[in-house]
């Protein structure tokens, strides 16, 4: 038996190269043109504080047990700009885009995270 | 002449099952070797097992096909132990999904689809059928189609060499007749 490369049929290279082409377009439309997270929701001490929209550039304060949490809001983007907390977790979670997104100060009791346009998700859990 | 019922009874397995029985069994070797090869990512597989439902398919017909591939589904869970776990359902679906695809390929011109067309479509069906379990089932969440791209990209990519192994497999076993 030779070793010989099989043949595609023209076919086999219109379905190859349109899956290839929805992949692409996969890619695009879900990785990087996911930035149309529609809010910001702010809480602290377990309760929603405020809801905000990412579109406005904005600067927050959350007040918990430890300090204050700043929340920057920038360019669609969000995330704690600073918490008194020990090991700074939230801090250096940076920017948080995607709904379902959060970003937690355990120890300040605060916490940011994004909401989508669909908000029933978590229903099921 | 009575019958007992320590009697025993001759089940006539045909050649035709023989030949589902031998190609399940190649399958469930292949499904062995693909849960044993590490994978990058959970969830990306080679699926080397849809060459034995492709060549069955090619051969004997879809119904082969549906045979071969649930009994392999079913053999192989046994074998890995994860019979009625979520992982069996997941490969379940994905293999209803797949066979579903294949079914429609009847409808497709032989003469420019190869079977290499016949595995994209089984790898993009075996995808879809387990996104939508996992989604409806196991995942509730929106954000379980992030995972999308990269496993579209890999079920194109493993779908087009396990194509071209049936293919290869398919001209090999014309050679030698």
């Amino acid at each position: 038996m030779t070793l010989r490369w099989p043949r595609l049929l023209a076919g086999d290279w219109l379905l190859l190269s349109l899956l290839l082409l929805t992949c692409g377009a996969s890619f695009h439309w879900l990785w990087w043109q996911q930035g149309n997270a529609g809010e910001l929701i702010l809480s602290a001490d377990g309760k929603v504080v405020s809801r905000w929209p990412l579109r406005l550039d904005h600067r927050f304060e959350l007040h918990g047990p430890l300090g204050i949490t700043v929340v920057e809001v920038h360019a669609g983007r969000a995330r704690i700009a600073s918490d008194p907390s020990p090991r700074q977790y939230c801090v250096r979670q940076g920017w948080l885009s995607r709904a379902g997104e959060t970003a937690l100060c355990l120890p300040n009791r605060t916490a940011i995270s994004i909401g989508g346009q669909d908000q029933d998700d978590t229903l099921a859990f | 002449m009575t019958h007992w019922h320590s009697d025993t009874r001759e089940l006539l397995a045909s050649s035709h099952d023989h030949q589902l029985a031998r190609l399940a069994a190649c399958g469930i070797v292949l499904a062995l070797l693909d849960a044993a090869l590490p994978s990058p990512l959970p969830g990306i597989k080679p699926g080397l097992a849809n060459i034995v439902t492709l060549y069955a398919l090619a051969s004997l017909g879809w119904r082969a096909a549906v045979w071969v591939s649930l009994l392999r589904i079913i053999g192989a869970g046994l074998l890995l132990g994860s019979l009625f776990t979520p992982g069996f359902w997941l490969s379940l679906s994905g293999g209803c999904g797949s066979l579903l695809l294949l079914a429609g390929t009847r409808w497709l011109p032989r003469r420019s689809f190869s079977v290499v067309s016949y595995s994209l479509l089984a790898a993009c069906g075996h995808l879809g059928g387990q996104l939508l379990l996992a989604r409806g089932w196991l995942i509730p969440h929106q954000g379980l189609w992030l995972l999308l791209p990269p496993l579209l990209t890999a079920a194109v990519i493993t779908g087009l060499i396990n194509g071209l192994f049936t293919l290869k497999l398919l001209e090999s076993a014309k050679d030698e007749t």
